[in-house]
């Protein structure tokens, strides 16, 4: 008390000085000198902190923030004489904004005019101030995404499925169940979008739909043929099954709404749910495209491929990828008649092909008993590995889990990309060998349809946790579903925009540019966007004779050419400073088809 | 072992009684929008579609006067109130939310060449075919009392325009020459001439208000200041300015409507060639009258049809025309900046929209952001040419459309003709003058 009251001498109120003490200020790492305080300094988590955040963007003078700051601090003399302890906006990582930024930040030369300059330069302060306030939003996001973590010297792939329900919550136990189903076997299966209802198609001939959260029965019907793969169309209220001979859809009464004659012998389906198109893929080698918003084929594409037993859909440029017996993957979009993209992946056919949800990574596995994953961007092999039995069926979850069924055991890998798992995350034996795997969207559950049943496995941390109501809504009511379905409708797009490169759409088109400016060109006998020769101004007092004028003009022609050669020498030094690509260590028997 | 398995509490996303609104999360994760840029692109199509879908420009004709509409003026204070003099001498005063007129007065023999009102929105001039300048009331006279004007000064020669100083008591008429009156007097305090000529309009600065700008049947615009006894320059140009409208947020720039189909925006600094040139009619140019935003203007024109032009574009956003208006005489933009009136030949005043599909009423805030992102995203697609092509499409009627087809023609074959002239020439004898350049015949000061 008397160190307080010595320090304080410059007068404060009698029996002020305890409530100094509270009063006192609090510092903090971007004001400036840090106070000698050491132990909240020295400590090494506040010291992780100062590396993991960035100072708020308040270093340019006129950013809001700044001004705000500026008062604050400025406002001593506030009514209950308190400071703001935080002044200004809080502070943002980096890497959570980078997350919401896109593309590249536009690079116009000094010779653009200044007017569109400044425009663009106003429209990106824009932008990242949208990226900014996604990134804060973040904080808001409810739920968090599942986990399984085993005891010290315990690997989680020895969990059994009983366990991880028992020791989840109730609601998330129901999630594994099994439904026996021993006659119609074995079952190919679907989820909708919304994940909220599951669709189960027995080869011979069962089909049923289900809201399997609850386990209420939509419809249940025996097409007293063939199934060979069923899938669920835009809403939950449609879904096409592919029969021995022909492609049906039913509603979701069991009604039949549609036979498609056209679409016969139909091994596989894949549903882009943005273009309203169903992709098959038959037993004669045809790729067809099917326009359930207003019933016509879009496109017929001979694949010269053989039987397409294959089928794997891109979700983020919807480019269907087939995988041969030759092991070769093609990637085709209803646009060209030709494969886009053709990679030989395996040696012997292949069996599975997966895609993961960003179109960065696909996963194939092959009848040589191994499971690769390619980068989509470089085409490129990352991992490979050998799996016991060989994977038949793959499948991608949100957040990026490999799931892969070999014969009766279902492992569930993660990070595959990154490194090659020397052990899966999860794993499960079935009664039969699988028929139909898939992740179920937006929870932690993958589903498998298998020769005896379906059985619904718990993979924690599998689905996003947190989903747009406006994309896909779990919850969703009849009347926000219809609304969605009229709002997605008016959204289609067309089928001539897939491409590779779902963005394409959004750069400049500098060909079609150029082009147009040569016809500009052509048509107006001049160049309007030339800029016009150097014209020396006329001088006074003798300095304007002919020599003069002359000897100037040469002297900025000179300087045009030097900057000229100056820009060609450094992009040639640029050029060979860049590495060649180095010569691989081994030659593969797949080198010979490089070019 | 630790787990913990994606589980969501429906109570949290599922509204609780019929009554509420739905509950709507949002993540802006992008992973979770695939096909951005397909998509929006999409939407930006709708909604182009939806903007020609709905656009319906025209609102209501305001019918009553017994000859052509000559001229009109904005009332400063209501924006209900417009003031239209007609080819008969009649001068009327409507009410636009009614849509009726609400006085009648004969103000003079023959036409009524101008009309302006007072700042102060309690009364206003006209000028007339028999040599007269009144100063009139908006009210009307009481009962039983006669319509008569304030003041009347009996000029010596036909007046063909007035327009009033927007801060003080003086008005400025034009004629064979400009004069600036005091209104207490019934001399004028000065009267400006350079070479001898008729004038056919005058236009006080909204902002510099001691500027004046006025242009003269021998093809020149002439700039004036009020504290000045002299003209200060003129610009000639290669035909003649009927009208000219000053920007009414930058002080320096006017546009004028001229008789060669273009209108012309000037820097009043640099005269030597005109900011831009506005080309889409595809006759005379009749009136021109600025958005009070200052970033648009509207023309009439003698081709039965009305246009808007960004001020920084050489072509127009917009054309507006019906089967039954005829040649357009004046135009005025109100001044919320949501309507435009046209007086035409065949003695009606016309009220439409300034954008033509906008919704009119009360906007619900969902609908409002709705049409601003709808508004953001045509903006980002403008250039795309599907999109670009139906936000363009207009309807024209026969007349203009072969017209206009017929002056491209006519300028596609002078370009060429002056391209392979240029061709056989000696380089450098016959050098490109620029669009800008052309129709500028001199500046003088």
């Amino acid at each position: 008390m008397e160190a307080v009251a010595g320090s304080g001498a410059q007068g404060g109120p009698a029996g002020g000085g305890k409530k100094k003490k509270t009063m006192k200020k609090l510092q903090r790492y971007w004001e400036g000198a840090p106070q000698p305080d050491p132990p909240a300094a020295a400590s090494p988590k506040a010291k992780r902190r100062r590396n993991e955040k960035t100072r708020p963007r308040a270093g340019a003078k006129g950013s809001p923030e700044a001004r705000k700051g500026l008062r604050v601090s400025g406002a001593a003399g506030r009514i209950s004489g308190k400071r703001d302890p935080f002044p200004g906006a809080a502070p943002l990582p980096r890497h959570k904004v980078k997350k919401f930024q896109r593309g590249r930040k536009s690079q116009l030369a000094g010779a653009s005019s200044r007017r569109l300059r400044d425009h663009l330069a106003l429209l990106e302060q824009k932008v990242e101030l949208a990226a900014q306030q996604a990134a804060r939003m973040e904080l808001l996001l409810p739920e968090e995404p599942g986990f399984l973590e085993g005891d010290p010297g315990e690997d989680t792939c020895t969990i059994a499925q009983a366990d991880i329900a028992q020791a989840a919550d109730i609601a998330s136990a129901t999630k594994h169940f099994e439904l026996t189903l021993n006659q119609f076997g074995p079952y190919r299966m679907d989820y909708t979008r919304p994940g909220r209802h599951l669709l189960l198609g027995g080869r011979r001939g069962h089909v049923a739909a289900l809201d399997w959260q609850t386990k209420s029965l939509l419809c249940e019907i025996n097409v007293m043929e063939t199934v060979t793969d069923v899938t669920w169309l835009h809403t939950e209220t449609m879904f096409a099954v592919s029969q021995r001979r022909w492609l049906y859809v039913y509603d979701n009464q069991g009604v039949e709404l549609n036979c498609l004659k056209r679409f016969n012998g139909v091994l596989r389906m894949e549903f882009l749910p943005y273009h309203f198109l169903l992709a098959t893929a038959s037993e004669t080698g045809f790729l067809q495209y099917l326009d359930i918003s207003v019933g016509t084929e879009v496109a017929t594409i001979c694949t010269r491929g053989g039987r397409l037993g294959v089928m794997g859909q891109n979700p983020a440029n919807a480019i269907v990828h087939l995988g041969h017996s030759n092991g070769t993957v093609t990637l085709w979009s209803p646009n060209v008649k030709e494969p886009l993209v053709r990679m030989l992946c395996h040696q012997g056919g292949v069996r599975a092909v997966a895609v993961d949800s960003s179109g960065t990574y696909m996963a194939t596995s092959g009848l040589d008993r191994k499971l690769r994953v390619y980068d989509l961007r470089a085409y490129q092999p990352l991992q490979s590995l050998v799996l016991p039995v060989g994977a038949g069926h793959l499948s991608f979850s949100q957040r990026g889990m490999l799931a892969a069924a070999c014969g009766d055991v279902v492992q569930v890998y993660r990070d595959v990309p990154v490194q090659p798992p020397h052990k899966p995350y999860l794993s499960h034996t079935l009664p039969r060998a699988a028929h139909g795997l898939r992740f179920c969207p937006l929870e932690d559950v993958l589903g498998v349809g298998h020769g005896s049943g379906f059985t619904s496995l718990l993979v924690p941390g599998a689905g996003q946790a947190n989903f747009d109501a406006l994309e896909n809504n779990p919850f969703r009511s009849r009347k926000q579903r219809q609304e969605w379905e009229v709002k997605a409708l008016m959204e289609k797009i067309p089928s001539e925009l897939i491409t590779l490169d779902a963005g394409q759409l959004g750069r400049v088109d500098a060909i079609t540019m150029e082009q147009k400016h040569q016809e500009r060109v052509e048509r107006l006998g001049f160049d309007p966007q030339a800029t016009p020769a150097f014209q020396p101004r006329r001088k006074l007092k003798g300095r304007s004779s002919a020599g003069s004028l002359l000897r100037r003009k040469k002297k900025v022609a000179n300087e045009e050419q030097r900057t000229k050669i100056r820009k060609s020498l450094e992009q040639q030094q640029a050029a060979e400073r860049e590495p060649k690509a180095a010569p691989r260590a081994q030659r593969s028997a797949l080198d010979r088809f490089r070019k | 072992m630790r787990v913990k398995v994606l589980s969501r509490n429906p109570d949290d996303y599922i509204r609780e009684t019929k009554q509420d609104l739905q509950r709507v999360p949002r993540n802006y994760d992008p992973a979770l929008h695939p096909f951005e840029v397909p998509r929006e692109y999409m939407r930006a199509l709708n909604a182009t579609k939806l903007e020609r879908v709905f656009a319906k420009p025209f609102l209501a004709s305001l019918d009553g006067h017994r000859d052509g509409v000559n001229c009109m003026a904005k009332h400063p204070q209501s924006l209900s109130t417009v003031l239209s003099g007609a080819c008969d001498g009649e001068v009327k005063i409507w009410n636009l939310t009614k849509r009726e007129c609400i006085r009648t007065l004969q103000a003079h023999e023959g036409f009524v060449r101008g009309i302006c009102t007072r700042f102060c929105g309690t009364s206003f001039f006209t000028v007339g075919d028999d040599k007269t300048v009144k100063h009139w009331k908006i009210d009307g006279p009481g009962y039983g009392r006669e319509e008569e004007p304030l003041h009347t000064i009996l000029g010596k020669t036909v007046y063909t325009g007035i327009d009033h100083h927007w801060k003080e008591a003086v008005f400025a008429t034009c004629g064979h020459q400009v004069d600036i009156w005091d209104e207490q007097r019934t001399s004028p305090i000065c009267s400006l001439t350079w070479g001898v000529d008729s004038i056919s309009s005058v236009k006080f600065n909204p902002i510099e208000t001691y500027l004046l700008g006025s242009c003269a049947s021998d093809r020149n615009i002439v700039l004036y200041d009020m504290r000045q006894s002299t003209p200060l320059k003129k610009v000639i140009l290669d035909m003649r300015t009927n009208t000219l409208c000053w920007n009414p947020m930058e002080a320096f720039i006017f546009t004028s409507a001229n008789e060669d189909h273009n209108l012309y925006t000037f820097d009043m600094r640099f005269l030597e060639s005109p900011v831009m040139v506005h080309i889409d009619h595809v006759s005379a140019v009749l009136d021109v009258d600025y958005s009070p935003t200052g970033k648009e203007f509207v023309s009439a024109s003698f081709d039965k049809s009305i246009r808007i032009f960004p001020v920084d574009k050489g072509r127009s956003r917009e054309v507006y025309h019906t089967k039954r208006m005829q040649h357009v005489i004046t135009v005025k933009w109100t001044s919320d900046n949501k309507y435009i009136l046209c007086g035409s030949d065949e003695m009606n005043i016309r009220l439409w929209k300034a954008n033509a599909s906008e919704k009119l009423g009360v906007l619900v805030p969902r609908e409002r952001a709705a049409m601003n992102y709808n508004q953001k995203l045509k903006e980002k697609f403008q250039h795309h040419p599907q999109i670009k092509r139906i936000a363009r499409h207009r309807h024209l009627p026969k007349a203009i459309y072969s017209q206009a087809k017929e002056l491209r023609i006519m300028r596609e074959a002078r370009r060429r003709k002056e391209l392979n002239r240029r061709k056989h020439s000696k380089p450098g004898s016959s050098p490109f003058v620029s669009e800008k350049k052309k129709h500028i015949v001199a500046v003088v000061k």
